[in-house]
């Protein structure tokens, strides 16, 4: 009877631990979730604001439209509307987990959808500091993840890319919020062992149940810009449908985006 | 200096009429938005049959859009001053004089499953960098050779695009009732090969070709059905017309003429390695000269393409093409070319090369696009530089080298028209 109680108790001691202390894949697959797959679709109204290390700026507002199709694939339009030269471009990308994206830019002077060749993912996103695999999100199978420190309120998880020769860091610690899973902060270290660029949550609420990040902003340390997104109007589960993410939608704006 | 001045004058009463009617205009819901844009350039050398200067013009684009739930109107024009053509009479066809209306048209959604656009248009489709077989939609070479902006080597068409989205595959059906040419290379601008004269010409030979243009008759019917499978996009394609450029010559009167030809083709592209690939094919049937025994109109033709794009470095991207004209009926053409006529190669090949290099968060673009031929030995070198200064600030300046070693062939004959250009491009 002793022994029964004991294993008992043991058993629950262990899986309580088990539950206070969830795995860094667990946790970086939920982070992954609240970051990028909250609701079945959403729109938000972003403003970048980008700022070199004098004092110009540039700014650049897009509409985006996401859509979860399948198992872990998506798709997304974002369509432009300043500063003038790409006002009313259109940027579609169907996200393949697993290999790589297809993505078309819409040229409306030219009336004509171009392809965009798969490339380079850490290159930036219309000359800002973010960074496409920011805006899609980086593969989660492409870091081993360890869970360095726990907080009362953060994860801290190091993630060491597995083929670094494709990326310009060594490694990222990332703070993950232990109520949220979203990520509050990512710190980049170079190959010298310094932080080089880090990535900041600096506004969050939650809209229909959703932890939504509604400020985050990107310094590039070495260079001395940064950028300042800044999302409105955030919505999900609108029922997109997937035709929207076509052609036909490049030529002739949906009225989600308008 | 006088046009300078009254051009300018009209450039600003233009620009305050805008900004003045901008919040009239909101109020209305219109959205409205432009640029000004002033280039100018100059030959590299000299040619005896042109000006030196090459580009030298002003131009205010306005954009107006408004739009309800099902419906779109655009109005989007060009008001230029264009210091190079002596004849400044207007031609809304040709885009000539003071006006170059790019867009007029209304969008709309008829039914759930169709959508159709009605007025003057802009139109592409088709895979190829710069090299068209599909789109046989006006271009404008002229725009093109002296150092405009890209967006001019399109020519608008006043069409009808209808588009259907059953579950099947997008039909896309567009009807121009009248003949839209291409604006091409007429001697006024840019020199250029006159098998005629036997010899380069330009203003003291400017062509004039007999158009097609007899409204509902002589019309052109484009097609085009494309699906994307599994991330490809596949497309099939039938054009029912015109030659684009008066390929032709009318015996009794010397005059050029526009053949009539029928093209049917396909394309694929999509993700492939690193990269991305495009094919495109077309077969062009001359419909004057099935046999391809009359030498004065084109014999058939099969055009092929093959393109690979990818990023070589990061923000450096490399793009190939290969694209080869294949002349039917080859030995009848070569029996019936008059005596003294340049025979052309039964392959016309021709490779093609795009550099893009991006620097400066993007601000700083360095292009370089080159098509060479080995058959016709000839080639043409696009390099171009693009700064943005700020959002709305864009300076630009590049260069159209033309080299040949003959006078005949498609580039070789431009050579006298290699020129560098510079431009600035304010938005709003």
């Amino acid at each position: 009877m002793k022994t029964t109680i004991v294993t008992v108790i043991l058993a629950i001691v262990s899986i309580t631990a088990w539950a206070a202390e969830p795995s860094a894949d667990e946790i970086i697959s939920k982070a992954n979730d609240a970051s990028y797959y909250a609701g079945k679709d959403g729109r938000a109204d972003v403003k970048m604001t980008i700022k070199d290390k004098g004092d110009n700026e540039r700014v650049r507002e897009f509409t985006i439209l996401r859509l979860d199709v399948g198992k872990n694939d998506q798709k997304f339009y974002v369509y432009f509307t300043a500063p003038a030269d790409v006002r009313k471009m259109a940027f579609l990308v169907w996200k393949n987990v697993g290999k790589d994206d297809d993505r078309w830019l819409w040229i409306p002077a030219l009336n004509k959808k171009k392809r965009i060749a798969p490339g380079d993912k850490r290159t930036s996103f219309v000359g800002s500091d973010f960074l496409y695999e920011d805006v899609s999100g980086r593969s989660i199978n492409d870091d081993i993840h360890e869970l360095l420190e726990t907080t009362d309120k953060e994860y801290k998880i190091k993630n060491t890319p597995k083929a670094p020769d494709t990326v310009e860091f060594t490694h990222y610690n990332v703070w993950i919020d232990k109520e949220t899973f979203l990520p509050r902060k990512a710190e980049y270290y170079n190959k010298n062992g310094k932080v080089y660029r880090t990535v900041e949550a600096t506004k969050t609420k939650t809209i229909q149940g959703y932890p939504t990040v509604l400020e985050s902003i990107v310094k590039d340390l070495e260079s001395g810009s940064s950028t300042i997104n800044v999302f409105t109007n955030i919505k999900y589960d609108i029922g997109l449908k997937e035709r929207i993410f076509t052609e036909r939608f490049l030529r002739r704006p949906p009225r989600e985006v308008r | 200096m006088n046009r300078i001045i009254t051009s300018l004058l009209i450039f600003l009463s233009l620009t305050s009429a805008v900004l003045s009617a901008d919040s009239w205009i909101e109020s209305m819901d219109i959205d409205v938005n432009g640029f000004l844009d002033i280039r100018s350039g100059f030959r590299t050398q000299n040619d005896s049959n042109e000006k030196d200067a090459s580009l030298g013009e002003a131009r205010i684009q306005i954009s107006l859009e408004r739009n309800w739930d099902i419906i779109t109107i655009q109005l989007r024009s060009d008001f230029l001053y264009d210091h190079i053509p002596d004849d400044h009479s207007s031609d809304l066809e040709e885009g000539s004089g003071v006006v170059d209306l790019r867009e007029a048209n209304l969008q709309a959604v008829p039914a759930d499953f169709m959508d159709i656009k009605i007025g003057r248009q802009i139109l592409t489709w088709g895979t190829g960098d710069m090299l068209f077989i599909n789109d046989l939609f006006p271009k404008d070479w002229q725009s093109f050779f002296s150092g405009r902006d890209d967006e001019y080597l399109k020519a608008p068409s006043d069409a009808v695009f209808t588009s259907f989205f059953p579950e099947l595959a997008n039909i896309d059906i567009v009807y121009t009732p009248r003949f839209n040419p291409d604006r091409g290379i007429t001697g006024e601008r840019l020199s250029y090969w006159n098998p005629m004269l036997g010899s380069l010409a330009g203003q003291n030979a400017i062509a004039d070709p007999d158009k097609p243009d007899d409204w509902f008759n002589d019309h052109e019917v484009a097609g085009r059905v494309s699906k994307t499978i599994a991330g490809y996009d596949l497309a099939a394609y039938a054009y029912d017309g015109y030659w684009k450029n008066p390929k032709g010559m009318n015996p009794a009167t010397t005059n050029a003429i526009f053949p009539g030809l029928s093209v049917y083709g396909a394309s694929i592209d999509g993700n492939l390695g690193k990269g991305l690939f495009n094919i495109e094919t077309g077969y062009y049937k001359s419909k004057d000269d099935s046999k391809g025994s009359d030498p004065f109109i084109p014999n058939d033709e099969i055009r092929l393409l093959l393109g690979y794009e990818m990023e070589l470095l990061r923000d450096l991207s490399v793009a190939v093409q290969y694209y080869v004209e294949h002349l039917q009926g080859y030995s009848n053409y070569t029996v019936n070319l008059p005596v003294g006529m340049n025979a052309r190669d039964e392959d016309r090949q021709l490779a093609t090369i795009r550099l893009t290099k991006m620097a400066m968060s993007q601000n700083l673009t360095l292009s370089l696009f080159a098509y060479y031929s080995p058959t016709d030995k000839d080639g043409y070198i696009r390099p171009v530089i693009k700064f943005k200064q700020s959002d709305n600030l864009q300076l630009t300046a590049g260069a159209n080298i033309f080299i040949g070693k003959e006078d005949h062939t498609f580039f070789g004959q431009f050579e006298n028209n290699s020129n560098i250009y510079a431009g600035i491009r304010r938005s709003f």
